[in-house]
Order: C-alpha cells, then sequence, then structure tokens
C-alpha cells in the first residue's frame, strides 16, 4: 500500500545501477532517453531569479519561466550546471492520492560554498515527450519535496533541472509513468484505532453493567456540587444565575459538554424560581442553548416561568463578547456566575470582573492554559475531564455515570502502556513506541 | 420521528466522521470534506436567527426605554448599518478603500485591541491573589512561580552564580517547567481527551440527546 509509483529511469545518468523500484511492476516503467546536457537560458530565468531571491526562505513556489529575459541574459557566461540525477518519485503514503514525493541525487557541482547551483526545478509532463511543466522549485542542497499538485489516479512524467545563475540543466533521463493513488487505511493511525477500540470496549462494558442495575461508584467532584450551591446563593440575594457556555461554536465539543450542563443548571434554576442569563457567541449554540433552558424548566414542572429573553445571542466576536457579558455582570450583578466549556484570553477578563461582583464563581475548562486563571479567580474550578463528566453526574443516569468508569478504566490501561513504553525503551526495543507514533 | 431522525442522522455521519480519520481513500475523504463544509451552510443559516433574537431583545429594550436604551440603539444601528454596508459592497468587502474595511480598521480593530490591552491589568490582579499565601499548597505554588519568573529573565542566574550550573535557577526552573509541569499538564490533555471521547461515543449512540430538546 505504501509504494504505488517510482522511478522509471532504469539506466541512471550518474551511471550507477538503478535504484530499486519500489512497489512498481517494471511493466510499467518507461525508459525515455534524452538529449544530452542541454543548457537553457532564457526559459529558465526567472527560475533562477527566484532561487536566488529566495535562498533564504526555504522552498520556493513553483515558478513560470517568461519574463525575466534580462535577468537572466546577464547570467548567461556562466557555465550550466552538472545534471542532478536519480530521481525517484513515489506516492505519498496514507493519503487520498494527493500528492507524490520526489528525490534526486544532487549535481555534482551542488557543493557548500559553491555558486554552479542556485536550485532546482521539478517539471512534470503527462507524456514523455513534454510539454514541461515546472511545478516545483528547491534551493541548492535541498534533495527532496513533495508535488501536491497531481490529479489523483493519473500518470506523469517528471525530470529535475538543476539551475545555475545563467543556465540550466536538465537531467538526462525522465521518471515515469508515476501515479498518485489513496490508500484504504492510514497504517500509521493503527494504534489510535486500537486505543478507540479498547476505549469504546470500556465504555459499553461499563454502560451495560450500570443498566443492568450494577450502581457505578463516582468519586464527588466538589465543582459540580458547588453548582447548586452557587445558585442556591444567587436565590437568596434575590439575582440572577449567569451560565456562559464558553466562547466556541458547537464544532467544539467543550460547548456541547457545557449546553449538556445547562440543562441541569436550568432545571435548578427553575426550581429555586430564579432567572437565569445565558449569553451566546454562535448561533447554532444559541438555539441550542434556547432548547436545553426550555427542557430545563420543563422537567422542573414550570415550562410557564421560562423566559425567552435568558439566552441571548451576542457576538462571535471575542473581545465583543467579553465586553457584553462584563457589561451584564456590572449592570445586572448575578448571585453566581458559572463559566463551562473552551475558553481563550477572555476567562481572565470574565473571571476577574465576576470575582469584583462579589459573585459565587464555579468554572470548568479543559483548556489547560485557562485553568490557572480559573482556579485563581473562582471559588470551584472543573479541570480537564470533570467538565465531560458533570453533565452525567448531574444528570444520575446511570448509563451516563458508567461511561466515565470507562474512562476511569482506559486511564489505568493508558498508565499500563506508558509503563510497558518505558521498559521496553530502556531495554533497547523500540517497536512498541513506534507503533505509537501517529502522522 | 420527531427524534429518532436526528438521532440516526447523528450516529451515522459520526461513526462516518470517525471513520475519516483511519480512511484516507477519497470515498469516504471527499464526502467528509463535503459534510464539513456543509456545516457552514448551516452555520450561516444560524446567523440569521442570532440577528433576529439580537434585535427583537434590543429593540424591546428601545421600545420600553429600559436603563441604558440607548447604547441598544447604538448597537442596532451598527449592526444594521455594517450588515448593509457589506451588504452592498459584496465580496471583496474587506478589499482597501472599501467602507467595510474602514469599519474594521477604525472601529473593530481599536476597540478589540483595548479591550485586550486591559487583559495587563487582569493579570496583574489575579497574580496578587493566586501569591496570597495561606496553605502548604499555596506555598508550593508560590515558591515555584517565583523560581520559574526569576529563573527566566538575567538575575536569576546572577544571584546564583557561585553555584554548581544545575543548581543555577535557570536550570531549576527549566526542570519545573519540563518535568512536574508538563507532566501535569499532559495527565489534564490526556483526561480530557477521554473526556472528549466518552460524550463524543455518548452522543453518537443516542445516549447523551438532551442536546435535541426536551420534548419526546
Amino acid at each position: 500500500m505504501r509504494l504505488l509509483a517510482s522511478e522509471a529511469a532504469s539506466r541512471q545518468d550518474d551511471g550507477t545501477t538503478p535504484g530499486r523500484l519500489r512497489g512498481v511492476p517494471r511493466s510499467r516503467i518507461t525508459e525515455v532517453p534524452l538529449r544530452p546536457n542541454v543548457p537553457a537560458t532564457r526559459g529558465w530565468g526567472l527560475v533562477a531569479l527566484l532561487l536566488l531571491l529566495g535562498s533564504a526562505a526555504g522552498r520556493l513556489p513553483a515558478a513560470h519561466a517568461a519574463r525575466a529575459d534580462s535577468a537572466a541574459a546577464a547570467a548567461d557566461t556562466i557555465a550550466a550546471p552538472a545534471p542532478a540525477s536519480g530521481l525517484v518519485v513515489t506516492d505519498v503514503p496514507n493519503d487520498a492520492g494527493r500528492a507524490l514525493t520526489l528525490q534526486w541525487k544532487p549535481s555534482p557541482d551542488d557543493v557548500k560554498g559553491g555558486t554552479r547551483v542556485v536550485g532546482y526545478a521539478l517539471e512534470r509532463s503527462e507524456t514523455p515527450a513534454g510539454p514541461w511543466t515546472v511545478v516545483d522549485s528547491a534551493n541548492a542542497g535541498i534533495t527532496q519535496i513533495d508535488d501536491s499538485s497531481p490529479d489523483r489516479g493519473r500518470d506523469y512524467f517528471y525530470r529535475v533541472t538543476a539551475v545555475g545563475p545563467g543556465s540550466s540543466t536538465p537531467a538526462l533521463s525522465i521518471t515515469g509513468p508515476v501515479r498518485a493513488t489513496s490508500q484504504w487505511m492510514n497504517t500509521t493511525r493503527g494504534s489510535v484505532l486500537v486505543s478507540i477500540a479498547v476505549f469504546f470496549a470500556f465504555v459499553l462494558y461499563f454502560m451495560a453493567s450500570a443498566q443492568s442495575g450494577k450502581k457505578p461508584f463516582v468519586r464527588r467532584i466538589p465543582g459540580v456540587d458547588a453548582i447548586e450551591e452557587a445558585i442556591g446563593r444567587a436565590t437568596e440575594l434575590g439575582r440572577p444565575v449567569l451560565y456562559v457556555p464558553g466562547i466556541l461554536d458547537i464544532d467544539e465539543i467543550q460547548t456541547v459538554a457545557a449546553l449538556v450542563i445547562l440543562e441541569s443548571v436550568a432545571k435548578l434554576t427553575a426550581k429555586y424560581e430564579t432567572p437565569i442569563r445565558v449569553p451566546v457567541t454562535y448561533p447554532i449554540p444559541f438555539a441550542i442553548a434556547e432548547e436545553m433552558v426550555r427542557s430545563g424548566y420543563l422537567a422542573a414542572g414550570r415550562p410557564d416561568a421560562y423566559d425567552p429573553d435568558s439566552v441571548r445571542f451576542v457576538s462571535p466576536e471575542q473581545f465583543a463578547y467579553v465586553a457584553s457579558v462584563t457589561g451584564t455582570m456590572m449592570r445586572e450583578k448575578p448571585g453566581a456566575h458559572i463559566f463551562m466549556g473552551a475558553f481563550y484570553a477572555e476567562s481572565l477578563f470574565l473571571a476577574e470582573v465576576g470575582f469584583e461582583t462579589g459573585a459565587i464563581q464555579v468554572a470548568g475548562t479543559a483548556n489547560v492554559h485557562q485553568i490557572p486563571f480559573f482556579v485563581v479567580a473562582c471559588d470551584y474550578t472543573l479541570i480537564g475531564e470533570e467538565l465531560f463528566a458533570a453533565g452525567a453526574y448531574l444528570s444520575g443516569e446511570p448509563r451516563l455515570v458508567g461511561s466515565l468508569k470507562g474512562g476511569d478504566a482506559m486511564k489505568i490501561a493508558i498508565v499500563a502502556a506508558i509503563l510497558i513504553g518505558c521498559l521496553l525503551e530502556t531495554l533497547g526495543m523500540h517497536g512498541f513506541k513506534a507503533w505509537m507514533a501517529t502522522q | 420521528m420527531k427524534r429518532e431522525v436526528p438521532l440516526f442522522l447523528t450516529a451515522v455521519i459520526g461513526v462516518f466522521m470517525i471513520l475519516s480519520f483511519f480512511v484516507p481513500h477519497q470515498v469516504v475523504s471527499v464526502p467528509g470534506q463535503f459534510l464539513q463544509l456543509t456545516a457552514v451552510i448551516v452555520v450561516s443559516c444560524g446567523y440569521v436567527l442570532g440577528g433576529a433574537n439580537v434585535l427583537r431583545v434590543n429593540l424591546d429594550a428601545i421600545a420600553k426605554q429600559q436603563p441604558g436604551w440607548i447604547y441598544k440603539l447604538v448597537l442596532v444601528l451598527s449592526l444594521l448599518a455594517t450588515v448593509a454596508i457589506g451588504a452592498i459592497e459584496g465580496s471583496g468587502f474587506l478589499d482597501p478603500g472599501r467602507r467595510s474595511r474602514w469599519i474594521y480598521d477604525t472601529l473593530y480593530s481599536p476597540m478589540s485591541a483595548t479591550m485586550f490591552a486591559l487583559l495587563a491589568f487582569f493579570i496583574a490582579s489575579a497574580a496578587f491573589r493566586a501569591f496570597r499565601v495561606r496553605t502548604v499548597e499555596a506555598w508550593w505554588l508560590a515558591a515555584a512561580a517565583l523560581i520559574v519568573m526569576i529563573g527566566r529573565v538575567p538575575i536569576g542566574d546572577a544571584l546564583t552564580g557561585f553555584l554548581p550550573p544545575a543548581l543555577h535557577l535557570s536550570s531549576i526552573q527549566e526542570w519545573i517547567m519540563n518535568v512536574p509541569q508538563n507532566a501535569a499538564k499532559r495527565a489534564i490533555l490526556m483526561g480530557a481527551a477521554l473526556g472528549v471521547m466518552a460524550t463524543g461515543l455518548r452522543v453518537i449512540l443516542g445516549i447523551e440527546r438532551s442536546y435535541l430538546s426536551g420534548e419526546d
């Protein structure tokens, strides 16, 4: 599966035995003799110019020879570089047939400190006879690039051209036909697949176990327990509860977790007859948040108390949202602030302003860099996975609680894998680590 | 049916997207990319709902002349003007010289930068509170923070230059950041990743369905 296209030239221009044609039937190889070292002058002027200008910037974009006649003419007097050789083209593995890797042996003139080779131009054609199109270029010293522009399943021929300051020299052979093909399995993700399968098996087992009546033990999460305390405090003060479900869209799983918690919070606010304010950043979470609050009031048996204005769409812009929420904090002085979901720089804004108002604050996020801010400025903080556990914890639904036990079992498996990996690496056996590496 | 169809779609698309992580073949990757692109269309439709909510809430407050209604009027007028100008200018509305670009450069960008600049003051006040040492754990936190902060500036090594290199503050802070800090951070990340997967599985299996609405 890895290599479906390869070098074609059976006669290499450097006189060495051709490299092994990795995975390609010999019948697919086309050897195309080329004209000998042909100095090109005008057509390569722009490539040379770009390579010279871009030498400090690493790889250059594909150049199109056309308009740099004057620059090329000025450099015509310098001898053409010796050709590069041994171009090998292989399919990039584990992709959807979108790229080919080109690797070649440098020109003998491509030496450190040398000036005869500025770089290389990689050309592609659909027939051995051309016409050739420059698809990419590389500075001197670089001998491998990926061509990400081929069409999947189409045969191509490639050649590499050494580009000098005044002229360029194509290789004496071409490589092809080669084609980019797609694979059915990304083999570098095998370890992830196994890990996910094990984790899902744990979760499903514990959910089935909980459903059969075996009540799983889940440790108390002080931050979750504090949510009811915070709502109670707001009720005593006669002030609303402010619930912030993060600042990202619904494609962020933390937002999903925050909206799940929102239903339980809304149920409590309905029970205590305390108003709730939910400012939302994106329209889809806004629509879901409305549903969650409404269903919370329904579940509490108080649908009539539901306020359609309790959930408000504010703005997806980070600091516009901050301005609105902090304004609400200062004007309405909610008795409890609950921050759940994905947060970035605004975490400290919200928590600090909230602290100034004297509200009890409960926060939860899996964004590691924001956790310290919440720990400092809030009364309770749900750290990482506790955010995802909170919804199941608050619902008390056996299958949801059972899924938490699956997570605990997977943690034991991860610790075991880490210990096994350390042991094997210490013993000089690197296969496990290599299998675990993903792309 | 109101619940079964969304649950079925969620399960099928969820499994398909998991599959696309492991199967790069175009049979899976092309529809996967298409599904992700269609999300943009769904989101753009959602903005109509969001905009309607903004107008409803604020126009109501303006009509009733609630406290601060004048600011809400500014908000509504700004919203309508920005949308109208963007619609008139069409594609390329952020090209230099366009009115939308002017709004972005002279109004939006400075206001956003001003808000972000305030963060420095909030960090100072939060740091002051973080370093109020009341418990043993707080002592550990404050000591580690002090070492890291001083060890990252030249005076740290100047103060400990007479000690062996391993005991220089720069070396100690590096160890704190690379070993205990990294270990704790990775543990949190691993736990969060498991939480993400568990939540995703619950949603795909239809066990976590409260997001669909409260009505059966």
